[in-house]
């Protein structure tokens, strides 16, 4: 085929891009190249209109062994060990195919941990769908939690935390965020970075087939309503062969013979091979022939485009081939040596004892489009005023009811009991906590991780939710006794050529990393999906934030149930009233204006470092922090888990009721402490300056909010839990 | 006492089970699906996972595997065979145990504790256990246990079950059956009860920071049955 600039728009190229690559190569390419050009150069791989922003991150600190550029992160957790980690989005292909994009997305950010010589401990998602009366949320929720089910249970990692929500934002839309933590040793890390000229290329995994060609371009573009006929840009998962690759991987990183090594993932051996190359600063020589094929026939074009699953590229030591394949052989995997690296800093690809294609690999990396979209700020909404008289016809136990069983505050067990979350023997805190939580295998430490996502606030006003997702994920980790040591960001937006989409990401990101930057809490890694939108509209911003937290000492966790009656419970953190934004004005009074709680970053650290102060002392008995839903929604999601009620002090706050049990100001947390020691535990908080306010002590059962209010632990329970499954099996 | 689990490609839980046998007395060895002899051993488990990516029937391909048939011939000499979960699949796919294991009831996979009740003591797994009902834990896709009348006759006539699903006071109705096991059955000794395959894990239940600790006095008693 003849390229011109319509086959370049055809492959997703703009047609000024089109004119750079014909400049840079000084000649027209041919349709293999011009394909490779489209694979790297795509919003998906060349980050081309988010690279300006995510410079403007912090990604460094004492305890960062490897920030953003590799294909995970990588923290420092003492003693030699470190944790790889990172979210990633699999979002277009879990819409147009559930059960195989969302396994996927699964099994491609495990094999980006396990790149680096990790192997994964825990698995976490976040996962967010149209309006539950929408006719394709039921079964996309289904094939998606059965594709995550599907993969991660097969490669017994567990999965130990996600988040669900629902709103008719993602009907065309749906964000399918998968994260994986992994445990290397210090001095074990592999990299990407090829290096040494004449050193054998490897090709190890799945054979290459025809599925998932141009999957990455497919992410990149708006959907509209051809989009069924994209389903042949899916690609198909293969668990079994990916623990076979995971353990071939693992047992040859035993020994020192990988220079480099690399995942095929989005954009294949095409973005595998050049990351390695550019990164050393090499060339590198590819003969396609040598490539394992699933069919036959498969020409040039379709090997390098291909994103068949489970399969990686190793650049070896000399010498070393005979012995790598023997491991290869024994997990009954495809080992090829299929190129080499070279001198002539370009990639080199051979078909048929032709050179097929010739390309400088810095044109594809370095010289791939920057583009500095406009974007528009948005401003703080004016806070609503909500009279009076709508309060007084409210009951609140009406109230909590519709809120504890609402979709995005209900329980989500129907969806994580479909997921293993305990082989591996270590997971000691289970998926529903504040984080999910595992032992660092044969030691006293633990990690936790949690994954977080406020699109409504981020929708209010994108600045303030941005860092209001990367306050929340410190909370939760705090919550259970970690202290929080880095995050991960998958950011999904719409399309960035709508100056108020890229508006939202600008700020998002710029909250983001004022958070973080103030918590000492850097971003080490993630990915950006941008084009969630159907024809013009747009999904809410969505940034997901996954954080990793150490404990130290994995007897000293704390779990969120209640634990024991007379107890006193006790609220940290100043409660404003908060209502715009929240759960209860969205849902009750059906009041969507007025902006999202502020976020006071000089609070959130204030008050989550002296709790965990307070957790080291062993005075905290049990812990949540108070996110959606407000102050209730903790109390009550602690007496469901406990099974223990309890009894609120009348407010001595001269705020309306309502507005204090159901406000979302931030920064807050719901702790248990013992009678005994609740003097001991004022003093720290005082001299901390910390807000706190108790809230009332815990009793055998029922919550018992003023005289007229009492709700059983049972009414609780059927409220939080009847929703989901009555839903789903509807 | 010396104990052998056995790692299919796909398996999965050898490493928890490994860890769970050692913790509580057991020299154990981990033996490779490829290898044709079995270490001298008081134990052989086959563990949980997907022992060849279980895209045919679960445990099929494992079933016909290199291994099995010395773990065949060990059962058929009188050893002791444990296999959980996939391993129980796999068992019953050699044909060591009766039944087979159909996709649970609701076709989704399932991970929670249940609470099991011993039907009898009279074999050297349960022998000495001080109570009937148990908490374990369970994760599968295909535990949904099947045979027919005939074969249920046989079982029961024989004391062949092994546990069944109930509540925490060890009642039995269908209301505490997970995954559609034809009356409950969570596990099954073959006749000589020197070979048993169960669904739920013990090995997830061995420590106070895990699901929980009955998982331990299993294996304790086990070890002291052995001896």
């Amino acid at each position: 085929m003849l390229v011109n600039e319509k086959v370049a728009i055809e492959h997703g190229l703009k047609a000024d891009e089109y004119k750079k690559i014909c400049e840079l190569l000084k000649r027209t390419p041919n349709l293999i190249e011009l394909g490779i050009f489209s694979a790297m150069w795509n919003e998906h791989c060349s980050y081309k209109s988010s690279r300006l922003h995510l410079k403007k991150l912090p990604t460094s600190g004492k305890k960062v062994i490897q920030g953003p550029g590799e294909n995970a992160g990588v923290i420092d957790i003492e003693d030699g060990d470190a944790i790889v980690f990172k979210i990633e989005s699999h979002n277009h292909p879990s819409f147009i195919e559930p059960y195989q994009g969302a396994a996927t997305g699964v099994g491609g950010i495990m094999r980006d941990v396990f790149t680096m010589g990790a192997r994964p401990i825990a698995n976490l998602n976040s996962i967010h769908f149209g309006s539950p009366q929408h006719k394709k949320t039921k079964n996309l929720l289904r094939g998606v939690v059965h594709g995550i089910g599907g993969y991660g249970n097969c490669m017994g990692v567990p999965t130990i935390a996600g988040q669900t929500s629902f709103d008719s934002s993602y009907n065309g839309n749906i964000l399918v965020n998968a994260m994986t933590l992994g445990l290397v040793k210090k001095n074990k890390i592999f990299y990407s970075k090829a290096a040494g000229l004449n050193k054998p290329v490897i090709y190890v995994g799945s054979k290459t087939g025809r599925d998932g060609i141009h999957g990455a371009s497919m992410a990149s573009a708006s959907f509209d309503e051809k989009i069924e006929e994209k389903k042949p840009t899916v690609q198909v998962g293969d668990p079994f062969t990916e623990k076979l690759l995971l353990e071939a991987c693992l047992e040859l990183m035993a020994g020192d013979s990988i220079i480099a090594i690399q995942d095929m993932g989005a954009a294949g051996l095409t973005s595998s091979s050049i990351e390695m190359a550019s990164k050393g600063n090499l060339g590198i020589e590819i003969n396609l022939n040598k490539v394992p094929c699933r069919e036959s026939k498969m020409t040039p074009y379709e090997i390098m485009l291909s994103e068949s699953q489970e399969r990686m590229l190793i650049v070896l030591e000399n010498g070393k081939e005979e012995m790598a394949k023997k491991i290869f052989d024994k997990w009954n995997l495809d080992f090829a040596v299929i190129g080499k690296t070279t001198n002539s800093k370009n990639i080199e690809l051979f078909f048929d004892n032709e050179q097929v294609a010739n390309i400088p690999v810095n044109t594809l990396v370095e010289n791939s489009p920057m583009y500095d979209r406009k974007w528009k700020k948005a401003k703080l909404p004016k806070k609503n005023k909500i009279k009076k008289e709508t309060y007084s016809k409210l009951k609140i136990k009406d109230v909590l009811k519709k809120i504890l069983s609402n979709p995005n505050v209900c329980s989500k067990e129907w969806i994580w009991q479909q997921y293993d979350h305990t082989v591996m023997g270590d997971t000691i805190q289970k998926p529903g906590g504040n984080s999910g939580v595992v032992r660092v295998h044969g030691t006293n430490k633990a990690v936790a991780a949690s994954v977080d996502s406020s699109a409504v606030y981020c929708w209010a006003h994108p600045l303030t939710g941005g860092k209001q997702v990367v306050a929340e994920s410190w909370r939760n980790l705090i919550s259970v006794g970690a202290t929080p040591i880095a995050i991960t960001n998958c950011l999904n937006f719409g399309s960035p050529e709508n100056e108020e989409n890229m508006g939202e990401f600008v700020e998002c990101v710029h909250g983001i990393g004022e958070a973080s930057k103030y918590l000492n809490f850097p971003v080490v890694s993630g990915n950006v999906s941008f084009y969630n939108q159907t024809k013009e509209v747009g999904i809410k911003p969505t940034p997901s934030i996954g954080g990793v937290g150490l404990i130290k000492d994995y007897k000293k966790m704390v779990t969120m149930n209640f634990k024991e009656k007379d107890n006193l419970v006790l609220v940290i953190g100043k409660t404003e009233g908060h209502i715009d934004q929240s759960i209860f004005a969205r849902t009750i009074l059906d009041e969507k204006n007025g902006p999202p709680p502020e976020v006071n970053l000089f609070n959130e650290k204030n008050n989550g470092e002296s709790l965990l102060n307070l957790i080291d002392k062993d005075y905290i008995k049990s812990a949540h922090d108070v996110s959606l839903g407000g102050i209730i929604i903790a109390i009550s999601k602690m007496s469901i888990k406990g099974n223990k009620g309890i009894k609120l002090n009348k407010s001595k706050n001269l705020m309306n009721e309502i507005d204090y049990l159901f406000a979302e100001d931030q920064g807050r947390y719901v702790i248990e402490v013992k009678k005994k020691d609740l003097k001991d535990v004022i003093k720290i908080l005082e001299k901390n300056s910390v807000h706190h306010e108790e809230l009332g002590f815990i009793t055998e059962k029922d919550i018992i909010i003023n005289e007229k209010t009492k709700v059983t632990i049972d009414e609780l329970k059927s409220y939080n839990t009847n929703w989901l499954n009555n839903y789903m099996s509807s | 006492m010396k104990s052998s689990v056995i790692t299919f490609p796909g398996s999965n839980c050898d490493r928890d089970m490994d860890v769970a046998l050692t913790k509580f007395g057991f020299k154990n060895k981990m033996v490779w699906h490829d290898d044709n002899e079995l270490p001298k051993s008081d134990l052989v488990v086959l563990p949980g996972g997907f022992s060849y990516g279980d895209y045919l029937r679960c445990g099929s391909m494992a079933s016909k595997s290199k291994i099995m048939q010395s773990v065949i011939n060990f059962a058929k000499s009188g050893g002791l065979v444990m296999g959980i979960c996939n391993g129980f699949q796999i068992l019953v796919e050699t044909g060591l145990v009766p039944g087979v294991l159909l996709r649970n009831k609701y076709l989704e996979f399932i991970c929670k504790n249940v609470f099991i009740k011993l039907d009898n003591k009279d074999n050297p797994y349960f022998k000495n256990l001080d109570k009937d009902v148990f908490e374990f834990h369970i994760a599968h896709n295909e535990g949904n246990y099947f045979c027919t009348q005939d074969q249920l006759k046989e079982i029961e006539d024989n004391n062949q079950v092994a546990i069944y699903y109930c509540n925490n006071k060890g009642q039995t109705e269908d209301q505490f059956n997970p995954n559609g096991s034809i009356k409950n059955i969570a596990g099954i000794f073959n006749k000589e009860k020197n070979v048993l395959g169960m669904m739920p894990h013990p090995e997830r239940m061995i420590d106070q920071s895990l699901s929980g600790e009955d998982g331990s006095l299993f294996f304790k008693n086990l070890i002291n049955n052995i001896k």
